[in-house]
């Protein structure tokens, strides 16, 4: 397939973005001036780059514990995500969430969740809203690997089949769930095989090239679009890092990560279009340079907003009525 | 004002609440065949499969599936059928549901209605009777209400289909047939607002849900013997108008509080630990809690009944706020 260089650029601007974000977190933790836990998605920046191309702003996705990626991917503004992360009132959360709750309800991303496993339900449940509306949108539900062994999977799939909801479920196998191989987890070898029961097309695809990640999944969106039901589609990927901060990665070796962080998505896409002559080195250079400054600029702003006032802490846990106290 | 049954109380408000805003549907197991015991009877042959949809087994998709719906713009009614079964989907509505808005820093409103029936009901045994009420209403983003009778079923129903908060309505088994007038027209009960069933000067009974019978019938005893007991419902559990039964014990001095539930940390604890601080003073007497033992609910009818809140234990309970001399 022929790609545009505005597109390809556009997918670049994408991963640089992730990459960048997860590297100046990986820089603050070091100087120890983060708090709480995240979970950085270095590695498996095509996945949520490929897959978020073919989403319209009015879809839906919903994101895991380790959901940055899927949040820049889907439109999200990387400030707001950074005074979240520094527990700053102009932070998406406004400091009440974090790391793993950062959402964006106005560009459809539903929220990063804590609880593994957690995104499926809602997911479906995003996708049974078009499905009732008769509204186009499709929703698209990011897990994990580890995931994938959670009763939710089922729940989830079965009904999402059942009813034809146009839906993509993406599962983004990194081989780790926490610290135990998924060899170790699960009891087949390709996780898109569990499509079958449910008789919905299960694909399994490079997780690590945009690009194959991109048609996958625009073959599934579409096919969601148009009411012929949800799917599974599954991205092998290696995560770089640890599972959060602190990870000693005991379970394994030095070895292995540098040998499969060979396999870079970045650095092999970068290669690619600069071999075929696609995208100038100097645009992949200004798209890194924006991305850097972007990021830096994110920080200092972050760094200089206010921390939340005490009277917030019970200001979004309901609705309130006109001139209702604090709910007992 | 019509006779209605509770369960038909519901069924009116939710038929109502329907045909007043087409972002309302109910999400749950059986609801084409009408719900177990008739609870959607009628509905999705007036409605429609796309507002009274039918799923599998699958309680999590049930809970779940509403917090997608609802970050929609819908605002899903889900049947949870037996509050027992509200534990598979503990996640969805502890950890979704009830923290959605307040983690996201209020970017999303979950008008979300869950609906489960509970309590001791003909030997069900321990994982169909449980009364679990306590364990929601110690979750910060969720209400918790459950009326005692069809008005106030039908009412609050209303009002919580139009909150934009997530409500958990409970509904006890042993009021589903039990009848009461109705109030016509378009009649809505604020959550959060206690009753007071029978007024009262001696002692102050707080209850709620199926124990607001058994109080009203130990209160008509009590008054043969020239005591006069002041009945609150609490109805709404969260919020939970403790203002409402600090008056009534500032004016009577005594207190019993009934609840089904197991009563080790339960409403009725809560209730006493807030008498204790705010109203010592008033009090003539200890405060008396009842409640279930710490057990699970047995299956014998024999034993069922020997942890069953019953009119007698009320009755005692407020003779002995009155003096020992009069048990």
């Amino acid at each position: 397939m022929a790609y545009s260089n505005e597109f390809l650029l556009s997918l670049y601007t994408k991963m640089i973005r992730i990459r960048k974000f997860e590297e100046t977190i990986l820089e603050l933790e070091k100087s120890g001036q983060f708090f709480g836990l995240y979970h950085l998605y270095i590695g498996e920046e095509a996945v949520a780059a490929g897959v978020c191309a073919n989403l319209r702003n009015d879809d839906f996705i919903t994101s895991t514990h380790r959901g940055h990626g899927h949040c820049i991917a889907k439109g999200a503004d990387v400030k707001k995500m950074m005074a979240e992360l520094f527990a700053r009132q102009t932070g998406y959360c406004k400091g009440l969430g974090g790391s793993m709750h950062i959402a964006d309800f106005s560009v459809g991303m539903l929220g990063a969740n804590g609880i593994v496993g957690g995104g499926y339900n809602i997911a479906a449940g995003s996708a049974l809203a078009s499905w009732i509306t008769g509204g186009k949108q499709v929703s698209v539900c990011f897990f994990g690997d580890g995931a994938s062994n959670r009763g939710t999977f089922h729940e989830a799939l079965n009904m999402a089949a059942l009813y034809k909801l146009p839906l993509v479920y993406v599962c983004e196998n990194n081989e780790y769930a926490a610290s135990t191989a998924t060899a170790k987890s699960t009891c087949i070898t390709r996780i898109s095989e569990r499509a079958k029961a449910y008789g919905i097309p299960g694909m399994t695809v490079d997780g690590n090239n945009v690009l194959e990640v991109y048609e996958a999944a625009g073959y599934l969106v579409d096919r969601a679009r148009r009411g012929e039901g949800p799917a599974l589609l599954e991205c092998l990927t290696y995560r770089h890092f640890g599972h959060v901060r602190g990870d000693a990665q005991r379970y394994r070796d030095q070895q292995e990560v540098e040998e499969r962080k060979k396999n870079d998505p970045l650095v092999s896409f970068r290669t690619m279009v600069l071999e075929n002559n696609l995208v100038s080195e100097e645009q992949l250079a200004n798209e890194e340079k924006e991305a850097a400054d972007e990021i830096i600029n994110a920080v200092s702003e972050a760094r200089l907003a206010p921390e939340p006032e005490d009277c917030q802490l019970f200001e979004n846990l309901y609705v309130y009525e006109e001139g209702e106290g604090a709910v007992q | 004002m019509k006779e209605l049954t509770y369960r038909q109380a519901v069924i009116e408000a939710l038929s109502e609440e329907m045909e007043r805003d087409p972002r309302v549907f109910c999400l749950g197991e059986d609801l084409a065949d009408g719900g177990i015991s008739g609870r959607y009877e009628g509905l999705a042959s007036r409605f429609g499969p796309k507002r009274i949809i039918d799923t599998p087994i699958s309680e999590t998709f049930i809970a779940g599936g509403a917090v997608g719906a609802a970050a929609r713009g819908l605002r899903p009614v889900c049947e949870l059928r037996i509050a027992d079964f509200m534990l598979v989907a503990m996640d969805e509505i502890v950890n979704q549901i009830a923290k959605l808005r307040f983690m996201s820093g209020g970017q999303c409103r979950l008008p979300i209605v869950i609906r489960s029936v509970y309590g001791i009901w003909g030997s069900m045994a321990a994982q169909h009777s449980q009364s679990l009420e306590a364990l929601f209403f110690q979750i910060p983003g969720l209400k918790v209400i459950d009326p005692s009778n069809p008005a106030d079923a039908k009412g609050m129903l209303k009002a919580a289909i139009r909150d934009d908060n997530p409500v958990l309505m409970l509904e006890r088994k042993a009021l589903s047939e039990k009848k009461g007038p109705v109030p016509d027209g378009d009649f809505v009960v604020p959550i959060g607002r206690a009753s007071i069933p029978m007024e009262g000067e001696d002692v102050t009974i707080v209850s709620y849900s199926f124990g607001i019978s058994l109080a009203l019938e130990a209160a008509g005893r009590l008054a043969h013997r020239k005591i006069s007991a002041e009945i609150i419902d609490l109805r709404s559990l969260t919020p939970l108008d403790y203002g409402a039964v600090r008056q009534s014990v500032k004016k009577t001095g005594r207190l019993v509080v009934a609840s089904e539930g197991v009563r080790k940390g339960g409403v009725g604890a809560e209730i006493a630990a807030d008498i204790a601080e705010q109203a010592f003073r008033h009090l003539k007497a200890p405060i008396v809690r009842l409640g279930a033992p710490f057990v699970p609910v047995p299956f014998s009818p024999k034993l069922e009944k020997l942890i069953c809140l019953s009119a007698d234990d009320i009755e005692k309970a407020a003779l002995k706020t009155m003096g020992p001399d009069l048990i």
